[in-house]
């Protein structure tokens, strides 16, 4: 029992991670399978933020004298990924929006069935 | 004197080919043939040097970390050498006989290619180890390709294909691993006088596994069923089929095979195993089969490229045989059969540009018209049998002792037996050509009305002819005099 | 003072270089810089590989903030010949990239194109440089980001798919590579490769570091396209702009590839019991795998770029091959063969490039004797194929020699002989088209304009470079080799 609630912040983290995975693969659609690539890189930021919490733990900025705080490192890191995160999103969904304007839909298959026409001419 | 020197010679000359083009042809080959002069001066000076004791190695250019390239001379390669500098010169001569009454077309490319070849040729003789020899081998098999292809034809395109898939495939799929085993096995690619792997531990099947490796890798050596390539390229010009598919090519093969037998394995290790029985069957067979094969062929070029493929056999059994007495054959081999063989095929290409025949059965009663031609025929099939007066007696006479060395006498039958098959499929041409009616109606008038002599001479170009009748009478000049070659053969280092 | 910067240099060159053109704006001019700042780079690249022979590993503190705790940049012998090889690669391919270009890339997008190739170049570079793991995932987003903008960049709408594609697969990849760093600070405590390395023996939860490990591995096994994680590529390399494709085959890969190096024997060691599993039962069979199936895959593709794009897929297959060998001699023949390959098949895709500039296609079966037309690109291409069928005198042979003396000496025999199986089948797949060209009568009913056709000198002089410079590295083998070597010694020496 402990395992399940004392750690539900993990077992957040891996259902997170595999409702993104399953939306990514799952799903035709492109802007749901850049949401699911979203909801999957951010299970990874709760995964880093999860690691560098320590209970009870503040924040380290501006302590007058010695306290138990939170790692500061992995929030930086997370920062930094969730830039990444972002500036991935915005190429994905440029490319979607020119996807749509050659092929006039974002349903992957018929995306597929369009480029087998191509092919076969 | 270095050795690579001799790569300058083919090298230099091919700007010089490419410059005078086909507007000053007459430059053009006179120029390769200085150059064919120069190269067979230079592989004197070798052999001078070489008599006089001197050991004579190039710089090294590390290729790989370990194995470098590099040239040495040792007394095999020197035989290869000078007959091959010295057919470039004649067939040169003869090819620009050939070239012009044929009417090739894209002559400098068939002259440069040629050159090329011929520089890997010198390569694969003064390889100095394994590397380099594959190297020479792998270049010499590029060069010829567009040799093969080169009249243009969908027949000459697949020859082609068939001929790169073969060699190409054959050398980097066999033959380069049997290269990089030998390489892990024993540390080095050196040629050492008695063989590097003697102590490195090999298992009998894996020594015989290895010498297969080496063996059909070596498509030029054209060994059944690597042999395909051979009959397939001879849609090529005659002097290519001459030079290249009777002599360079195929004889780097088995120069390769000679080669591997003395200094990698060492002839004192393959005879005391049994890892060369499992492929001496092979190769008798070959030699059986490809002359069973030439017996059925009509086409001249054909015939001579299955007898070719029986006669690579031969040096292949004697290599594998590896007793003093067969190597020396088999090296011996090289030369004799080269003479006899690139006559055979001159004169088949001169057949062809005179009086356009290319089958067997047309050429009866040819020797009224072509009677120096017929008989140089002649001289050359009695080499290949291995009859007096000829110098294919003395190869045969060797490898035959070599397997009477070995005690196994199925191997002097498969000799002697095939010996009766050249006969036969080689002998009725040239006494056909002198002694049968002619199905020419012309001829047949004339010589029916009692005047044989009548008949008017129409032979090949001077330029070929000439090329005919030197190396025919080299043929008679081996057989009376083998001395010299006999005791620069004779200075391998056995161990 | 500048050679103490040189390794900040490497990355900032590129790095500024991308804004200064989007705001420059004029093509030419755009070119020019990229051009510029990326002999720059080679420039640069060349001076660390001097310094590192000269007085051994090089450990830059960004920013002054010391290692563990700062980013630091690392230069040994394994990365210093790889940074000189992606500069080097990517200008040349950039001063040939000029023309074709401008054919193929609308004209008022051409600064944005040169912008993403330097971010692309630094992404790379800082790939190969970084010695922080963390930084390792922040340099790999960048490069892939701006290729996904590379990629859209081609002509044809699929290329757009293909981009796509690639972004969710890359991303992919790139969020295992960040799941697996996360993992091993959560057991360590450190970023710091060189520290990452002397805290995972100690680490007291091995399982976190198998967790860690694994994830990484697959990640980057995306990234460097290994069998079968190999599906972006294909469409990736068809669709691209042939310029980017050239860049992308000879660099992008490999960097990848020497991060898994990398992580595998420097971050990781040889000493952990489950690298026996990796290397036997996935990476051997993955490699093996690999090269045969993608070779006979690339035979039958009628696409230049397809069929290279496959043979890529297959020659990584030898490089992951001698990883997977894990001894001196197996890991100088993959390190051997990332440079090898890496100028083998951007030479070749450059003249694909050449043949797809005049004719628009590069469709085997239409390529009808072409050497008549374009002799000089026919040339080059076979040139290049001969080297990838691995022809002694070529760079080809050189990898292909040591890899087989590496898997015999280990004892592989059947690895020795599939490679060389493989490399018949390349025979036959660069044969048919070098067949085609030499060869074939035209027969199309809109032949080829006769007489010649040949590209534009901007480009065949920077591929005649490349050739030339593999043909001298492939009759002196043995330079290579050494570097090779030396790096293989490095890695699997650990960090010192």
């Amino acid at each position: 029992m402990n395992t399940i609630l004392g750690l539900y912040n993990y077992w957040i983290v891996i259902i997170l991670m595999m409702a993104g995975l399953y939306i990514l693969i799952a799903r035709y659609n492109l802007i749901k399978k850049i949401i699911g690539l979203s909801v999957f890189q951010t299970s990874i930021f709760y995964l880093y933020i999860t690691m560098g919490k320590v209970d009870g733990g503040t924040a380290p900025i501006l302590l007058d004298e010695p306290a138990s705080y939170s790692n500061p490192l992995v929030h930086v890191l997370i920062l930094t990924a969730i830039v990444v995160g972002v500036a991935t999103t915005a190429v994905a969904l440029a490319l979607i929006v020119r996807i749509y304007e050659s092929y006039d839909t974002i349903e992957e298959d018929e995306i597929k069935a369009i480029e087998m026409q191509e092919q076969d001419s | 004197m270095s050795p690579v020197w001799t790569l300058l010679p083919p090298l230099l000359v091919i700007p010089f080919i490419i410059g005078f083009g086909e507007r000053f042809r007459n430059l053009r080959e006179a120029s390769i043939i200085i150059a064919g002069i120069w190269l067979l001066y230079l592989n004197n000076q070798l052999y001078s040097q070489f008599v006089a004791g001197e050991a004579i190695t190039s710089g090294e250019l590390p290729l790989l970390s370990y194995y470098s390239l590099k040239l040495s001379v040792e007394p095999m390669g020197l035989v290869f050498g000078l007959l091959a500098s010295f057919l470039w010169v004649v067939t040169t001569v003869y090819s620009i006989g050939y070239m012009r009454g044929h009417d090739e077309k894209n002559q400098t490319r068939f002259y440069v290619c040629f050159s090329l070849a011929i520089a890997g040729v010198m390569g694969a003789a003064y390889a100095d180890n394994l590397l380099t020899l594959f190297v020479a081998y792998e270049a010499i098999t590029i060069a010829t390709f567009p040799l093969v292809t080169h009249p243009g034809t969908d027949k000459a395109r697949n020859a082609g294909r068939l001929y790169l898939m073969l060699l190409m495939s054959g050398s980097i799929a066999l033959l380069l691993p049997a290269i990089i085993w030998v390489a892990t096995a024993a540390n080095t690619l050196d040629f050492v006088p008695g063989g590097v792997l003697a102590d490195v531990g090999l298992s009998q099947s894996a020594t015989a596994v290895m010498l297969a490796l080496f063996v059909f890798g070596t498509g030029k050596a054209a060994i059944m069923p690597m042999h395909r390539w051979l009959p397939a390229a001879m849609v090529a010009p005659t002097p290519v089929s001459a030079l290249l598919h009777a002599v360079a090519v195929v004889k780097t093969g088995v120069f390769v095979l000679l080669k591997v037998v003395t200094y990698t394995f060492g002839i004192d290790m393959l005879s005391t195993t049994e890892a060369a029985q499992f492929i001496l069957p092979v190769a008798a067979f070959t030699v059986v089969a490809s002359s069973l094969i030439a017996f059925t062929k009509d086409n001249l070029k054909a015939r001579l490229a299955y007898s070719t493929i029986s006669q690579l056999s031969y040096i292949i059994m004697a290599a594998l045989l590896a007793t003093t007495m067969s190597v020396t054959g088999g090296v011996f081999h090289i030369v004799t059969h080269a003479f006899g063989k690139i006559t055979l095929f001159f004169c088949a290409g001169a057949i062809m540009v005179a009086s356009h025949k290319t089958e067997i059965s047309q050429m009866k009663g040819l020797g009224r018209t072509m009677p120096i031609t017929m008989g140089a025929f002649f001289i050359g099939a009695l080499s290949i049998i291995g009859l007096p007066p000829a110098a294919g007696m003395w190869s045969k006479l060797f490898i035959a002792g070599g397997s009477l060395e070995t005690n196994n006498l199925i191997w002097i039958g498969v000799l002697m037996l095939s010996t009766v098959l050249n006969i036969a499929y080689l002998l009725p041409i040239a006494i056909n050509a002198f002694f049968a009616q002619s199905d020419d109606p012309k001829i047949q008038a004339k010589t029916q009305s009692g005047r044989p002599m009548a008949v008017e001479w129409n032979e090949a170009p001077f330029a070929s002819l000439w090329a005919i009748v030197v190396t025919s009478s080299v043929c008679i000049l081996l057989f009376l005099f083998p001395q010299p070659l006999m005791s620069l053969i004779g200075s391998i280092q056995w161990r | 003072m500048i050679a103490t910067q040189l390794p900040a240099l490497q990355i900032i060159i590129p790095l500024f270089a991308a804004p200064i053109i989007v705001l420059v704006r004029r093509s030419e001019l755009a070119w020019i810089i990229a051009v510029v700042a990326n002999l720059m780079c080679v420039l640069v690249a060349w001076k660390l590989l001097g310094l590192v022979n000269e007085q051994g590993i090089i450990r830059y503190s960004l920013g002054g903030w010391a290692a563990p705790t700062g980013i630091e940049y690392y230069v040994d012998s394994v990365n210093a010949p790889l940074l000189l090889l992606v500069a080097a690669i990517s200008a040349i391919v950039l001063l040939y990239a000029y023309h074709s270009v401008k054919k193929s890339v609308d004209s008022n997008k051409h600064y944005l194109f040169y912008a993403a190739w330097m971010l692309c170049l630094s992404g790379l570079l800082g790939m190969l440089i970084t010695g922080d793991a963390f930084n390792v995932f922040v340099f790999l987003e960048i490069s892939s980001l701006s290729t996904y903008m590379l990629i859209a960049f081609g002509s044809d709408r699929r290329a757009l798919t293909a981009s796509f594609r690639y972004l969710v697969l890359g991303s992919i990849g790139a969020s295992f590579i960040l799941i697996g760093i996360g993992f091993l600070y959560a057991a360590t405590g450190s970023l710091n490769m060189l520290d990452l390395a002397q805290r995972i023996p100690d680490a007291s939860s091995e399982r976190a570091i198998l967790v860690a490990f694994s994830f990484i591995s697959i990640g980057l096994m995306i990234k460097s396209a290994i069998f079968p994680l190999h599906a972006w590529l294909a469409n990736a390399y068809h669709h691209a702009p042939i310029t980017v494709t050239a860049f992308l085959a000879g660099t992008a890969t490999k960097v990848s590839l020497y991060v898994f190096l990398r992580f595998l024997f420097s971050v990781f060691g040889t000493q952990y019991n489950f690298e026996y599993l990796l290397f036997n039962v996935i990476l051997l069979p993955a490699a093996v795998l690999g090269f045969l199936i993608m070779s006979v895959v690339a035979v039958f593709q009628t696409d230049l770029r397809r069929m290279l794009a496959y043979s890529s897929v297959a020659q990584i297959g030898y490089i992951v091959a001698g990883i997977s060998l894990a001894t001196q001699a197996g890991l100088t023949a993959g390190y051997v063969h990332i440079i090898n390959h890496a100028m083998i098949k951007t030479a070749l895709f450059m003249s694909v490039g050449c043949i797809i500039y005049r004719l628009g296609h590069a469709h085997r079966p239409s390529l009808d004797n072409l050497i008549q037309t374009m002799p000089l690109t026919c040339a080059a291409f076979i040139i290049s194929g001969l080297s990838l069928i691995g022809v002694p005198l070529t760079v080809g042979f050189v990898s292909k020699f040591t890899l087989i003396g590496a898997a015999m000496e280990k004892g592989w025999w059947m690895m020795a002989a599939l490679v060389l199986v493989s490399s018949v089948l390349a025979i036959i797949y660069i044969g048919r088209v070098a067949d085609v060209m030499l060869f074939r009568k035209q027969r199309l009913p809109n032949p080829i304009p006769q007489g010649r056709n040949e590209a534009p000198l901007s480009m065949l002089v920077p591929m005649y470079g490349l050739i030339f410079m593999s043909l001298y590295l492939g009759v002196y083998g043995s330079k290579t080799l050494a570097v090779a070597s030396e790096a293989a010694t490095q890695l699997l020496g650990g960090f010192r």
